[in-house]
């Protein structure tokens, strides 16, 4: 529990720290939340994630890795499991793309229970995928609906995203559906974690904090949209300033808006040092990207010792003369 | 020794390096979207121009500040105020009351839709429904 506290205390401090210094430190402070701890922020997350991934493409993969699900292609007449073991890189590419953008593997989590007899069963366990799913896709269209604010002229897709999000039209300024279904959705885990005894007993501060610090992001976005109003044409100047290199500080967008930006920026300079680096690994998980194709491909350990050998081949080359000579059978004469 | 010699050279090697760098070129490019796109030029912020009978009236109904950020929660309150309880009359803080209608009282000032409304509104990449019913230059009767 003090992890989980000691992470929402972290997030309420980087709140109050960016709302009292944009309400009352004025430019100064406004200056440092909106435009230099962005560009900061954005730097470290970009070099970051290179680094990670650059750093994890120099770690060599000792052993190819067969023993995923499904049936590895042998004898023409065992049928293989050709996306849980794929022999071909097409098949690689579906098993990719499911698990990218289905969490097909998190999909097969069951739940193991002792029921009276004593009988174990194996019981589908849904929700965990249902949430992760409605995290990443309602997070993903709050990000490219966050566009609007960046581009200008707005592209066309942007506005038919923004339209079929408020398709509700409930209340004006209208709700967005990916708003609360991302706020839901992080909810639903983080109450997970501690609600949940043995998934509590597993979590550590570096889980509850990206949580409550998602759940800030999202938090203080809906409350800008409705309730705390902000000057929306200042937000975006502040926006287009930084993505155009000619930054600008609007005055009077209000405290929440800072909050807003840096509790983004927080999370994006955090990004490469956490575990959301699993944006990146993902891709680089040897069971997920290695084709199952070892009776067919022979892999080679990269860091394997040069080890001197000395084959059949060689030996019998070496000593045919004296093995004739005692009898001994020899594969060349 | 000499292993270890070797293992540290083995490490500075990047494998499948075509497949990665691809990668990361994507993911740099899909990233720096919006700096691309803009050309580093940014837009001009939008100033919504005054009709000649706004700039007489000085004053809206309530103050501009509030106006700007509030002024489609002030809407969505009047429609709900006249077509559910049948009230049309606004009284602001300065005790001056108003008809509650878009069409006859705010656009009677603001009667600029374009230069005044769709400036923000486009910039911003909002669509209010509003203008699915009340239309440009109006005069309910």
């Amino acid at each position: 529990m003090i992890k989980c506290m000691f992470s929402l205390t972290v997030v309420i401090i980087l709140a109050v720290l960016a709302f009292v210094g944009a309400e009352t430190a004025g430019f100064k402070a406004q200056f440092l939340f909106g435009i230099a701890i962005p560009y900061a922020a954005l730097l470290i997350f970009v070099i970051g994630v290179l680094n990670r991934v650059i750093g994890w493409a120099r770690s060599p993969v000792p052993f190819a890795i067969p023993s995923t699900c499904g049936q590895q292609k042998s004898l023409p007449w065992i049928k293989p499991a050709n996306l849980d073991n794929p022999t071909t890189t097409g098949g690689v590419f579906g098993r990719m793309f499911l698990e990218v953008f289905l969490f097909r593997s998190l999909f097969r989590n069951t739940k193991t229970q002792l029921s009276e007899g004593p009988k174990i069963s194996f019981n589908l366990e849904i929700f965990l995928w249902l949430a992760a799913i409605a995290f990443h896709a309602s997070f993903f269209t709050v990000l490219a609906r966050h566009l609007r604010l960046f581009t200008e002229p707005v592209p066309s897709v942007i506005q038919l995203l923004e339209k079929v999000d408020g398709m509700l039209q409930v209340g004006v300024p209208g709700i967005l559906l990916s708003g609360f279904v991302l706020l839901a959705a992080v909810s639903y885990l983080l109450l997970r974690r501690i609600i949940e005894p043995q998934v509590n007993y597993i979590s550590l501060t570096q889980d509850y904090f990206p949580l409550f610090l998602i759940i800030g992001i999202a938090a203080s976005g809906i409350l800008m949209r409705h309730i705390f109003k902000i000057d929306v044409i200042g937000a975006k100047q502040l926006a287009m300033g930084l993505v155009t290199f000619h930054p600008t500080i609007p005055e009077g967008i209000g405290g929440i808006f800072y909050v807003h930006v840096f509790f983004v920026s927080v999370l994006l300079a955090y990004f490469p040092f956490s575990k959301l680096m699993h944006m990146g690994g993902i891709f680089m998980s040897p069971t997920r990207n290695l084709p199952g194709n070892t009776r067919a491909v022979r892999h080679v350990n990269p860091w394997n010792y040069p080890v001197h050998t000395h084959t059949y081949e060689e030996y019998e080359e070496e000593f045919r003369g004296k093995m004739i000579e005692a009898g001994l059978p020899v594969e060349k004469e | 020794m000499s292993q270890n010699n070797h293992h540290d050279k083995e490490e500075k090697k990047m494998y499948n390096k075509g497949e990665v760098i691809t990668g990361l070129v994507l993911f740099a490019v899909i990233f720096a979207f919006p700096f691309w796109y803009n050309m580093g030029k940014a837009a001009p912020v939008p100033e919504p121009v005054l009709t000649e009978q706004a700039k007489a009236a000085k004053e809206c109904i309530k103050p501009k500040a509030l106006m700007k950020t509030d002024h489609m929660q002030i809407l969505n309150d009047w429609r709900n105020s006249v077509a559910r309880d049948r009230n049309r009359i606004y009284v602001n803080s300065s005790n001056k009351e108003f008809d509650m209608s878009l069409s006859n009282n705010c656009l009677d000032c603001h009667s600029n839709k374009a230069e005044f409304c769709d400036k923000c509104h486009t910039y911003a990449s909002v669509s209010p429904y509003c203008w699915d019913c009340h239309i440009d230059k109006p005069k309910e009767k």
